[in-house]
């Protein structure tokens, strides 16, 4: 068990929430509060979908030994579509038309966006950190653009649902999370797709000489890091009911990369694990929960989690735990030997 | 004239890589006034050993004089200083800079902590009329072709007080008349008392510019000749490592096949600049042809121009009696050809993936992305050719990576077999597994040809050619020199001497 790829990051998941649990004994109590379930552990589950979305994609892209910048500002992008559709002073509550609308309206952007990164490095050839870079940059560009460079502010009621409504008690947004979950798996692993991939990232020439058309599995990934950071975006503005060109997923395709490289997918390309990305996204989820749970101060956040992304990289590294071992099993030897011999 | 003294002599040279002996013993004199071919297949250490004398690598054992004192260096840098330049065989520049630029970089011309520039221009054109070469020296390299190029890197590595150059694979890049130009220069460096060190895979050009040889085969050195005194059959025994005297003719044949099978693929007059030139060629159904040659004559490059792995500049291909553009691997493959690279590492295996996932991958490419072939067939598909090639380990799980070469090199046929091809072209198939598996491939060869698959079959073991193939196509220097059917009237020997020519 201790060789699977998951087992190093399910124990600091674990850890980290225990650690939790001693700060505050009622961490892992779930109570039921205004019809709908509530507590420390469905807060994380809810806050990490867009993190969890985004990552998903991400996976599939490094897997093709490609990254994605764009995937924070596609997340304004989206979220500044939905907000020019429904932001609008004067939406009635009533119709539904509008919601639908903006969801249309976002992901059709997200997967448009996904499609031109897709196309710069599969048919230009540009390299993907430079050809997302663009993006990054101008994608927030564009997010401001279409709010006319404010923050606009959403009361339109039924946008709500889709980032803090409830469905059967859960948050829907879990729901939206482990729906593209449950497709990436099953488009992975159900079809060829998977092979595919995994096979351009290991060896592209190997891959060609099979047969393979990698350009249109390479555009392919793009596109759904899109799709993903599109849905990521409708999420997170619908939770704040607010879309914010600037700020909105911020850092978001640093903490993916992140999260995906802690999942055990290395940015080597070849072998993913979707399993893998989702503890990822939900340590570095709960990393986040924790340090504000316990009082750490806000100065010194960011430095107590980079310490913590440091020692699970560390340990999920063969060689660092058979020198780790080793040096242990020396010091215990040492101080026996210094018993015997007093 | 064994009397003069060599400028520079190697002696009981011997260099380990890890896991490797690339250089066992090597003895190598170089004389002012001469070219001095090194010759051998890839891999026999003539690199290595260039790398050594510059200053590349470390040698283990032996020792280097310089004009009968011993020296050693430690860097290129350091080499030259001391009088041997190199050029490699990639053009060493950067091709966005000026000529000047080029030939003086990292050591300018400095005046009073600027660069001197009208210095560097006048002494530039200086070195570049030492080998009669007239061009404007300010403008970017990349507005030179590159052959002029290749003179740029030369007057680079010329500085005054030259005593060796080595020229790795100079005209790998070059067409004829550019081979000319660059013969003339190195003719005239040699008659001012330069030492050149000349590599290259062409045998005509060594015979045509080198004044001596020495012969290298799997890191040793087998011996040093004047070229005048070597027959190009007697250069290349001792280079693949064959004695002449030592050949038994080949009593097993195969059984005469008559010349009546239909044609499967017929190339006419198919070519690639820089890559291979012109050539025809007919494939039988059934048929097994060889393709014979020394490394880097182009048997490679043919194979990958019926694959469709290269786009040929012009030509044209049909295949089943239908004329057919295969430019790219997935065209060549949906029309039923199939290829197995040399390179197995770089351009075979998936080393991350399962011997299962290897396996299919091609049958799965044609296929189609959402066409899944599902877990269970899979399974029996890979089962299957695990028995039938005897794979180990038998476990469709386990990564193709812990497979020993030959072990590999089965999973790659499987996964072409998979595709059930009319055309299979299998590159070195045989190349560094061991013998039993050697002995396997082949049989598995004869038995498909005799269910009707055509093979192309490239190996460096002519014996093996001459067991297996029914039509043997020599290629030389970059083209397809001969064509012979093979019968019991076929030896190794009158196969070696066309891969040789000029006899």
């Amino acid at each position: 068990m201790m060789k699977s790829k998951l087992f190093w990051p399910i124990i600091v998941l674990v850890s980290i929430l225990c650690i939790n649990l001693f700060f505050d004994p009622s961490f892992f109590s779930i109570e039921v509060r205004g019809g709908h379930f509530t507590g420390s552990l469905v807060d994380i589950a809810n806050r990490v979908t867009p993190l969890l979305l985004i990552s998903i994609g991400m996976t599939l892209v490094i897997a093709t030994k490609g990254i994605d910048l764009s995937v924070g500002s596609i997340v304004a992008m989206s979220g500044a579509m939905a907000a020019f559709v429904v932001g609008r002073p004067g939406i009635s509550d009533d119709s539904l038309a509008p919601l639908f609308l903006a969801i249309a309206l976002s992901i059709g952007l997200a997967l448009l966006v996904g499609l031109w990164n897709g196309a710069l490095v599969s048919r230009v050839g540009v390299q993907p950190i430079v050809a997302t870079l663009i993006l990054m940059i101008a994608g927030r560009g564009i997010a401001q653009l279409i709010t006319n460079g404010q923050i606009t502010t959403i009361y339109y009621e039924p946008y709500a649902f889709i980032g803090a409504g409830y469905l059967f008690m859960v948050p829907f947004s879990i729901y939206i999370a482990a729906a593209v979950f449950i497709l990436a798996v099953l488009l992975t692993r159900k079809t060829a797709i998977g092979l595919f991939i995994e096979s351009v990232g290991a060896n592209p020439e190997a891959s060609r000489l099979a047969g393979l058309n990698s350009k249109n599995i390479i555009l392919m990934v793009y596109v759904f890091s899109g799709l993903c950071a599109g849905i990521g975006g409708l999420i997170l503005s619908s939770n704040v009911a607010a879309a914010d060109g600037n700020n909105a997923g911020l850092y978001y395709e640093l903490d993916a990369i992140l999260a995906v490289v802690i999942g055990g997918t290395t940015l080597m390309g070849g072998r993913f694990f979707l399993m893998g990305t989702v503890i990822g996204a939900l340590i570095i989820q709960s990393l986040t929960t924790t340090i504000y749970s316990i009082g750490i101060p806000p100065e010194v956040n960011l430095v107590v989690k980079a310490v913590v992304v440091l020692i699970v990289c560390l340990l999920q590294s063969p060689e660092f735990r058979k020198k780790f071992t080793r040096v242990l099993t020396f010091k215990k030897m040492t101080k026996k030997e210094g018993v015997a011999q007093p | 004239m064994e009397t003069k003294q060599p400028v520079v002599e190697m002696k009981g040279i011997t260099k380990t890589f890890p896991g490797v002996k690339a250089l066992s013993n090597v003895d190598l004199r170089l004389y002012a006034g001469e070219v001095h071919a090194l010759m051998g297949e890839n891999g026999a250490g003539k690199s290595t050993l260039v790398k050594v004398l510059t200053g590349v690598y470390p040698y283990d054992e032996g020792i280097t004089e310089l004009e009968g004192r011993e020296f050693k260096v430690d860097t290129p840098l350091e080499a030259q200083e001391m009088g041997i330049s190199t050029v490699y065989q990639e053009v060493n520049l950067c091709s966005n800079l000026s000529v000047v630029e080029n030939i003086f970089i990292g050591r300018e011309i400095m005046k009073g902590g600027k660069i001197d520039w009208k210095e560097m221009n006048q002494r530039a054109v200086e070195v570049l009329a030492r080998l009669h070469l007239n061009i404007d020296v300010s403008k970017q390299l990349s507005s030179f072709s590159v052959a002029i190029q290749q003179m740029v890197a030369i007057a680079r590595a010329l500085n005054v007080s030259a005593k060796v150059l080595i020229l790795d694979e100079p005209t790998s890049s070059l067409d004829a008349n550019e081979v000319k130009q660059l013969f003339a220069i190195m003719e005239k460096l040699r008659d001012e008392g330069l030492a050149l060190i000349f590599i290259s895979h062409f045998l005509d050009q060594v015979y045509e510019i080198s004044d001596r040889i020495t012969v290298l085969r799997n890191g040793e050195c087998i011996g040093e000749y004047m070229t005048a005194d070597l027959p190009r059959l007697e250069l290349v025994s001792k280079m693949i490592g064959k004695e002449l005297n030592n050949f038994e003719s080949i009593a097993q044949k195969n059984e005469e096949k008559e010349d009546d099978g239909d044609v499967l693929l017929e190339a006419e007059k198919v070519f690639k600049k820089g890559s291979i030139q012109a050539f025809n060629l007919k494939i039988r159904r059934g048929e097994i042809v060889g393709l014979a040659g020394l490394l880097g004559s182009g048997r490679t490059e043919l194979a990958r121009l019926l694959f469709g792995a290269d786009k040929a500049d012009s030509g044209k291909i049909t295949f089943k009696g239908r004329k057919v553009a295969l430019s790219s691997p997935q065209k060549a493959i949906s029309n039923g050809i199939a290829f197995s690279s040399e390179n197995r590492k770089k351009e075979g295996i998936i080393a991350d993936l399962t011997i299962r996932e290897n396996m299919m991958l091609a049958i799965q490419a044609r296929k189609g992305w959402f066409n899944y072939i599902s877990k269970k067939k899979q399974n029996v598909i890979v089962k299957t050719y695990i028995d039938l090639l005897n794979i180990n380990p038998p476990n469709p799980e386990q990564l193709i990576k812990n497979l020993s070469g030959g072990n590999q090199q089965k999973v790659l046929l499987a996964r072409w077999l998979i595709t059930n091809p009319e055309l299979l072209i299998l590159d070195e198939p045989t190349r560094g597994i061991d013998i039993g598996a050697k002995g396997e491939i082949q049989k598995l060869m004869l038995k498909l040809s005799e269910e009707g698959m055509s093979i192309v079959f490239i190996s460096a073991e002519l014996e093996e050619i001459l067991r297996t193939c029914q039509k043997i196509v020599v290629m030389r220097d970059h083209e397809k020199v001969a064509e012979i059917q093979n019968d019991t009237n076929v030896t190794q020997q009158s196969i070696m001497k066309k891969m040789a020519g000029g006899m």
